[in-house]
Order: structure tokens, then sequence, then C-alpha cells
């Protein structure tokens, strides 16, 4: 599918190139490379048209009409627009997911930070093997299910986290039932289960940063917090930068957490974009709007990525 | 210790007291669930949390057996993980073999697409997927939920990279023994493949057993729920009491995820840390 049209270069070339060779056979293996080509590519190129690019489009024209499925699609023009930027909860959702995203992203960077500095200093290996590993299995697991798990740990009455909280004095909050303190169960549970991939980003950031710079720093009388400060952090800018772009890009698509969790409760305080994306959509059977509120995390999601992208070039320092 | 303390601000001790705490809470919440899936229902609560279970029992096993189909979900999870592993592994070694090493026309453009789509999420097109999937009848089949994760624009620019980094001169080589375009792929290139292809086989593995929102759009029948969405549904067992039956459950289904952990960390790791580099 790739290249049916090209006899004119192929009868031309090999005579150029090498004129020793017979130019038939060489043809022949042109057209064969072309083939092989055509069908390596084929399965890749036709499931991303069929499963990526059409949907994106079709996302935009259904964004346009009004459609329930069952009865034939009515154009809307921007109605389904309007309304999602009247809507109180897709409002609300918005709001939420932005919420989420900087709280999730923050704590799961310092936090990914704070141990990968620390995994780096001196230990025996085996150590650091073993901090490292148990750092990045929660990754394995299935967010799903270990949302399962959270509930119960973050239950009021009998949950572990609230009798931890109490050893040390606090008073039981309750996690799942008031506004505030479930959208911090949502963050703390995808953080838990998500530092472990900026975790590893910084490990390997680390590891490439050469090491006579920091004896140089160290020789020059930069010591602790203050060398990483000025030292170590410029240095894993770029790092840094993946890091957020990653993060800010899974945090804002964040589904299962709240799904299994909250539900989007109480009330609305916890509903994310994605889950109203999917209440519209497979609930309620309003696919003009789930559609239209699919583009605009899509654009939501390009603006933010972007925006890093140009921050990045004033504070971003490769070596 | 004087030094060191100088260098790194922190005693070492401090530091690795620090870590182990930090460690123990990551882990906390599993060894909590495996624990508490080997207590009697009525000690699931207590407090301070029994580690190791006073009483062992597998009546919860027995009784997630009793509840779920756990067969059928693990044998679903497993086709559809399973298979799309191994879809994914020959779409992208094909396809990064093309990108990498065959001449044909519109190769940048076409390279150019299947990187733009690394950046679409699954979300935002989910809708229309739906309705794609409806159109030929895989809705609420395990087919839907295996053929549209075939291709993968990460998995292609991932062995794209993988055949790159391959001598150039051994495929000439061949080409100078006779060895036609499809032959050099097969006898030269494809062996020296493999721990690329494990890594597009592991994380596929990862992120599909796991999957849970394709599933709980596509999948509308109990017969074709896969383990996270059996667990899921499992869970309004919470008024009842048993919740060490579904963490039994949620036990269950993390084997196949531990041993890939335990057997495949290296692949893994790569691939999460590449696929953070390159996204």
């Amino acid at each position: 599918m790739t290249d049916t049209q090209t006899p004119r270069i192929q009868a031309v070339r090999p005579r150029a190139a090498t004129p020793a060779a017979p130019p038939p056979k060489a043809s022949a293996r042109d057209r064969g490379t072309r083939l092989l080509a055509a069908l390596f590519l084929a399965p890749t190129v036709v499931g991303i048209v069929v499963f990526t690019v059409v949907p994106i489009a079709g996302s935009i024209v259904l964004s346009l009409f009004h459609w329930n499925v069952i009865d034939d699609p009515e154009f809307a023009g921007a109605a389904n627009y309007r309304e999602v930027f009247t809507d109180s909860t897709v409002l609300v959702s918005f709001r939420n997911t932005l919420v989420f995203m900087v709280l999730a992203v923050a704590l799961q960077l310092l936090i990914a930070l704070v141990l990968a500095l620390a995994v780096n200093g001196r230990m025996p290996m085996w150590l650091r093997s073993v901090f490292r590993s148990a750092f990045f299995f929660p990754l394995v697991l299935s967010a799903a299910s270990i949302s399962v798990v959270m509930k119960y740990l973050f239950n009021q009455d009998f949950g572990v986290v609230n009798w931890l909280l109490g050893l040390v004095g606090i008073a039981p909050v309750p996690w799942l039932t008031s506004e505030n303190a479930a959208m911090t169960a949502v963050v703390l549970v995808y953080v838990w289960q998500q530092f472990g991939f900026s975790f590893l980003l910084f490990v390997g950031g680390l590891n490439n940063i050469p090491k006579e710079i920091h004896e140089a720093a160290s020789l020059d009388g930069a010591t602790g917090l203050r060398k990483h400060l000025s030292v170590t952090l410029p240095l894993l800018s770029p790092t840094l930068l993946v890091a957020s772009v990653v993060g800010i890009i899974n945090a804002l698509q964040v589904f299962e957490q709240p799904y299994v969790l909250t539900n989007g409760g109480p009330g609305d305080a916890t509903r994310t974009v994605v889950m109203v994306i999917y209440e519209s959509a497979f609930e309620q059977l309003r696919f003009g709007e789930a559609s239209a509120v699919g583009v605009l995390l899509f654009v939501l999601i390009m603006a933010v990525t972007a925006l890093q992208f140009r921050l990045s070039r004033r504070f971003v320092h490769y070596q | 210790m004087n030094l060191s303390r100088a260098r790194h601000g922190l005693a070492p001790w401090a530091r690795i007291a620090g870590l182990t705490v930090c460690a123990l809470l990551t882990l906390g919440p599993v060894v909590w669930t495996v624990s508490t899936s080997l207590r009697t229902p009525a000690e699931s609560f207590d407090l301070p949390p029994k580690i190791i279970p006073t009483d062992p029992t597998v009546d919860s096993y027995r009784g997630v057996f009793e509840q779920i189909d756990v067969w059928l979900l693990a044998l679903n999870s497993t086709l559809v993980t399973a298979l799309i592993a191994v879809g994914q592994m020959i779409t992208a070694g094909l396809a990064g073999y093309a990108f990498a090493r065959l001449e044909f026309r519109f190769k940048k453009p076409l390279f150019a697409l299947v990187l733009a789509t690394m950046m679409v999420p699954l979300q935002v097109t989910i809708v229309p997927v739906f309705l794609v999937l409806k159109s030929m009848g895989l809705t609420d089949t395990l087919l839907g939920l295996i053929i549209p994760a075939f291709p993968t624009a990460f998995g292609t620019f991932l062995m794209r990279q993988y055949f790159l980094g391959m001598p150039k001169d051994l495929g000439e080589a061949a080409m100078l023994d006779g060895c036609g375009p499809w032959r050099t792929f097969r006898s030269v290139y494809a062996p020296l493949a493999t721990p690329g292809l494990a890594i597009v086989g592991v994380l596929a593995f990862n992120y599909h057993w796991n999957e849970f929102f394709r599933p709980l759009i596509l999948e509308t029948s109990g017969q074709n729920y896969t383990l996270p969405l059996g667990l899921v549904s499992l869970q309004g067992n919470l008024g009842t009491g048993s919740i060490s039956v579904v963490l039994a459950g949620v036990v269950l289904s993390m084997i196949p995820a531990v041993a890939v952990f335990v057997v495949g960390q290296r692949p893994l790791r790569e691939g999460i840390t590449s696929a953070g580099v390159n996204r």
C-alpha cells in the first residue's frame, strides 16, 4: 500500500549506481523490498488508521451532533460545546481534574526525586536494588484492583490509614465521604501507584550525571541540599521535564481510582473528565456531548504539553 | 562518618532508615492484602492489623471461587493479554524493521503518523472506537479488546530503534550472499531482535493484564469479563463482610503480574523508562 508506482526510478537507479549489475535483478530486489515493506507495515498502519486516526476525526464530527445511537444523529453545530461550558458537572470535572493533576504530579515528582536522591547515595548494592524494586512494584499492579484494596484501607472507621494516623494522635478522617478528604484520598492512592515511574526516570537521570561534577562541586564547598539545588537539579532538568510531561498527560486521564474509590463523589467532588466521558457516552447515551468533552480534553492535553516545552526552553539545561 | 555526612547532608543510617520506612509504606497495602486474605472474615478489620494471621485459612480463596467464576475470568484475561502481547510483538517487530531497514516511499510521513498517534490518549477516542467495533459486531467480545490493541505506536518506535542499533553490514553481507529482503530479515535480523521484542511483550502484558477502562466499556456480559472487571464487581460484597474474599481475588489476579515483575523486571524497567522518555 505504500508504494506501487516507482518504475521510473527503478529503471534508472541501478544502471546509474552500479553499471555492472544487471538491471532486472536489482529492480526485482527493489520491488521485493517494497512489497515486503508494505506487508510489514500493513498491520500497524491499517490498525492505527482504523483505531486512532479515523476515531480522532470521528470524535470531532460526532461532537457536532446529538446522538443516542438508537435514533438518527441530529446536527447540533456547537450546541454540545455550549452545553459543556454550561453543564455544571462537566465544568466541575475539568476543575477537579486540574486540581488533581497539580496535586498528584507535584507530590509524585517530589517523592520520586527525594527517594531517587536517597537511593543514589552510598549503600550496599543489594540494598539499593531492594529499594528500587520496592518503589517500582506498585506500577505492575492493576489500578482498579488496588483501588478496591485502598477502599478498605481508607475506610473511616476500620481502615488501617486512620488507625496509623490515630497512633500519632490525628482524629479519624472521613476519607471517602467528605469532599476535600476524598480528593486527597484519590491523589494519595494514585501517587502511591505512580511515583515509581518518575522514580525510575530520576534514577536513570542521576546515573547519567558524571561523577566528576559532583566531586568538583564538593571540592568547591557545596554540600547537602545546597549541592542538590544548585548542581544536581539543573543537570537533572531534562529528566524533570520528561517526568512532568508524562506525569501530567497521565494525570489528566485519571479514571480507575476515582471510579472505584468514590465513584466521583461525594457529590461531584472527585468526578474527573474521563469519568464524565464514560458516563455521558455509556450510561446516558449522549455520544455527541461525550465526544465534545473528549475533544476538549485532547486540546487541553496538547496545550499543557506545548506550554511545558515552551517553558522548558528557559529552565532546562542540557549539558 | 563526618566526611560522608558533609557530602550527603544526612547520615547514611538516617537515609537508609528513611528509605526503609518509605519502602514499607509502599509495600504495606500489598502485604496487608495478602495477610488479610489469609485471615478469617471476622479478623479482617482487626487493628492493629495482624500481619501474620494467628489462624491462617484459605477459606476466602475457596469463597472467591464460589462467588465468581475465577477460572473464566482468568481464562479471559489470559487469552486477551497473551494474544495482545504476541500480536504487538509481531506488528511492532515487522513495522519497526520496515522503518529501520527497508527503503520505500512515504517512509518519513508514515513514521511521523505513527509517532503522532503516541500522543493521543485512548480515553479521547473511545467513543468512536466503540462505534467502529460496534459496526464490526465486536462489542461484548474478547476480540473487540484484542484487535484494536494490535498496532502499537510505541512498540513500533522501540523496535525501530532496536533494529537501527544493529550493524548494517550484517544485512549487506547477507544481500551479497544472495539473500532476498525476506531472508535477510528472517535469518539475520529477526533472531537478534529477541531482547527488544521481550520489552514490547512484557510491557503489553503488564498493561493489558491490568487494563480496566476498555473492558469496562466493551464487555457487558459477565462471561466476557476480565479479572479486574470481575473483581471490581465482586467488591459489592463489602456490605456482607467478606472482604477477605475480595482480597483473595485480588491476590490471585496479582500472581501473574508479580511473576512477570520477578522474571522480567529488567525489560519491564527498560520499557517503562523508555516509554517515558519517548512518549
